[in-house]
């Protein structure tokens, strides 16, 4: 070990510790505590001392504010005037402002997680308040919404998810086709694969997969960028001109959601029927039997009842993903966590909303 | 607004009245009484986390106070009602700290649009926007994106949407923070110039002691341990009267005898 230490007790009173070799970082040091004894032993002052060879870098200063620390625990003083200046210069630079002794705020509520759950209930219903007022003025005319903006977030909700929600769309039907196809065959039952596929496909699969493809995609894109928004002060400035950041920025959001989501489960459908047709023709159906079979096992109404589940999920990921870019304060991570906020929120209510409108359907007889 | 003629100012622009500030549980100060008369450049100052910006968004009305009252031209704004905040809040300029221009708007956009909120026709729209852009040195810039020009532009864009509706009173937050100096100064004359030729109000939030000095005829200091207003006064006076030493050393960037920040 390049490093030394030495304790000289020769006086009780004032022990001096030497330190010597290279005090440096990335060599094997001594803790602080080696000199608790001398501290301990001492009536007021310990002595810290250079001793041979000796060198130094911040590790020094380090060892020598550890050691500072112990002896105001044990209220004694320490000394290190045997130093070369430069340490001592840095060594009061270092204690120039004392330091803090309160502790960061931390709620000592134990039900933390159960308030901030009812918080975050309420906020949320505030905020499905807010859209429908907005919803309302946008009806009466005097809503601060532009057009352009309305094109521009429509086409980021449209066109450009087309390509992604295609190639998913076709797999997820070749995939219902490939199940039934198997399990069906066991009863010679292949033909009902077309009604599997189709009912499949619109009541259920169809509008679900197109809006967890659009949560992911577009509800993600406009929570950061509202979050991004709101920690630029470019919502403060909104507001500050006297234009309402629910008109302006969450308003388009909700038309283009509300006018895409439909349509695009729509699209989804029929290539979940071109999908499961390609899987079916090639196993043992023919093009045609598939076809038959197909338009007759499901009726418009299973196709609105498709496209209203697009529809209300469509308001869900607005709902996620806007709200959780709005609340976002403070920081480049706050972005972050809109975001992760914003995927996982509308999934979870994509879940809800579809056992609810599943049970209210049955209800209904729709 | 024309300054030559002779106006009886019955108020002043703005008035605070044991204004208390808080986030939360968190105290960030306490019983702030100030005025701002017409045609001041009024400067809050303090140390970091004092809570000048805090008093600056209470100021344009973006946070509410936990107790007391803001009153501009005489009418609270506290207890006014959502229409009267709006036509208050339309006769004031805003530039923060980063610019806060929109992303996706061009400089000419981002100029348009208070202006065509507040229903101004397309035709002057434009023209408008080039003259401010001029004003602020950006004449040129209007088809750029925020993303295309470097950070002190954007500021001085800011700077031109703020007064693109003519405001009474114009806020900035920390407006000459990231400029190099050069710019900065420009930044300081254009505001006199401001002052100097439509008569307008300023409150600025700064710690930039030069611009300070150069500018401001009125101001606040704010402190972050008593949480309240140390002293009041044209910092150049304060510099050396201040009755408070925090404050005289603060202005004199701590090179008075004995004192430390």
């Amino acid at each position: 070990m390049d490093t030394d230490f030495l304790i000289d007790f020769s006086d009780l009173n004032a022990p001096v510790v030497y330190l010597a070799g290279a005090w440096v970082t990335g060599k094997q040091l001594p803790e602080v505590r080696i000199i608790q004894e001398a501290i301990c032993t001492c009536i007021n002052t310990v002595f810290l001392v250079p001793g041979d060879n000796f060198e130094w870098d911040s590790r020094l200063l380090a060892f020598i504010l550890a050691a500072e620390r112990l002896c105001q625990e044990h209220q004694k003083k320490l000394d290190i005037s045997a130093f070369p200046e430069s340490v001592q210069q840095l060594y009061d630079l270092a204690k120039a402002v004392p330091p803090n002794i309160s502790s960061p705020e931390e709620s000592h509520n134990h039900w933390t997680f159960l308030k901030s759950f009812w918080v975050g209930a309420i906020e949320t219903l505030g905020f499905i308040g807010e859209m429908c007022i907005a919803v309302g003025r946008l009806f009466a005319g005097r809503s601060h919404m532009r057009a352009v903006d309305l094109l521009f977030c429509l086409n980021q909700a449209g066109p450009k998810a087309l390509g992604i929600l295609s190639l998913l769309s076709v797999l997820v039907g070749m995939i219902l086709a490939y199940l039934g196809m198997i399990q069906l065959s066991q009863f010679g039952a292949e033909v009902y694969v077309a009604n599997l596929v189709a009912l499949g496909m619109v009541r259920e699969m169809g509008s679900l997969m197109t809006a967890v493809i659009m949560a992911g995609r577009t509800g993600a894109a406009w929570a950061s960028e509202l979050g991004a928004m709101q920690v630029n002060e470019e919502v403060d400035a909104l507001k500050t001109m006297g234009i309402r950041p629910m008109d302006f920025l969450v308003m388009p959001r909700l038309l283009a959601m509300a006018i895409a989501m439909p349509l695009l489960s729509a699209y989804s459908f029929i290539l979940g029927m071109i999908g499961g047709g390609v899987m079916t023709t090639g196993m043992e159906m023919t093009l045609r039997m598939y076809l038959h079979q197909l338009l007759q096992s499901f009726s418009p109404g299973d196709v609105l009842a498709g496209c209203f589940k697009g529809f209300i999920f469509g308001l869900l990921i607005v709902l996620a993903g806007c709200q959780s870019g709005m609340n976002c304060r403070g920081s480049s991570a706050a972005v972050g966590e809109a975001t992760t906020r914003a995927v996982v929120q509308a999934i979870v209510y994509f879940v809800i909303a579809d056992a609810a409108l599943n049970l209210m359907f049955y209800k209904l007889g729709i | 607004m024309v300054m030559d003629a002779p106006k009886t100012i019955e108020f002043p622009v703005i008035e605070t009245r044991a204004l208390t500030m808080r986030y939360g549980d968190r105290l960030i100060q306490k019983n702030l009484n100030f005025k701002v008369n017409q045609g001041d450049i009024f400067v809050i100052m303090g140390g970091s986390g004092c809570g000048k910006s805090t008093l600056l968004k209470h100021l344009i009305g973006l946070n509410s106070p936990a107790e007391g009252d803001i009153v501009y031209n005489g009418e609270s704004y506290i207890s006014a009602d959502e229409q009267s905040r709006q036509q208050m809040r339309q006769r004031w300029g805003i530039t923060f700290q980063s610019g806060a221009l929109f992303s996706d708007m061009t400089l000419a956009e981002n100029v348009a649009l208070p202006l065509r909120h507040a229903g101004a026709h397309r035709s002057e729209i434009r023209d408008i926007v080039h003259y401010k852009l001029s004003l602020v040195g950006l004449g040129g810039y209007e088809d750029y994106f925020p993303s295309q020009i470097s950070g002190g532009m954007c500021k001085r864009a800011g700077l031109a949407r703020a007064i693109a509706l003519d405001p009474e009173i114009l806020f900035f937050d920390e407006p000459s923070a990231g400029l190099d100096p050069l710019s900065a100064r420009r930044l300081d004359d254009l505001i006199l110039h401001l002052r100097d030729s439509i008569g307008t109000t300023v409150v600025i939030v700064t710690h930039e002691l030069a611009s300070m000095f150069a500018i401001a005829s009125n101001g606040i200091f704010l402190d972050a341990v008593t949480k309240t207003a140390l002293d009041h006064g044209d910092p150049n006076w304060l510099k050396e009267h201040s009755r408070e030493a925090i404050v005289r050393s603060f202005l004199a960037r701590g090179e008075t005898e004995g004192s430390q920040l």
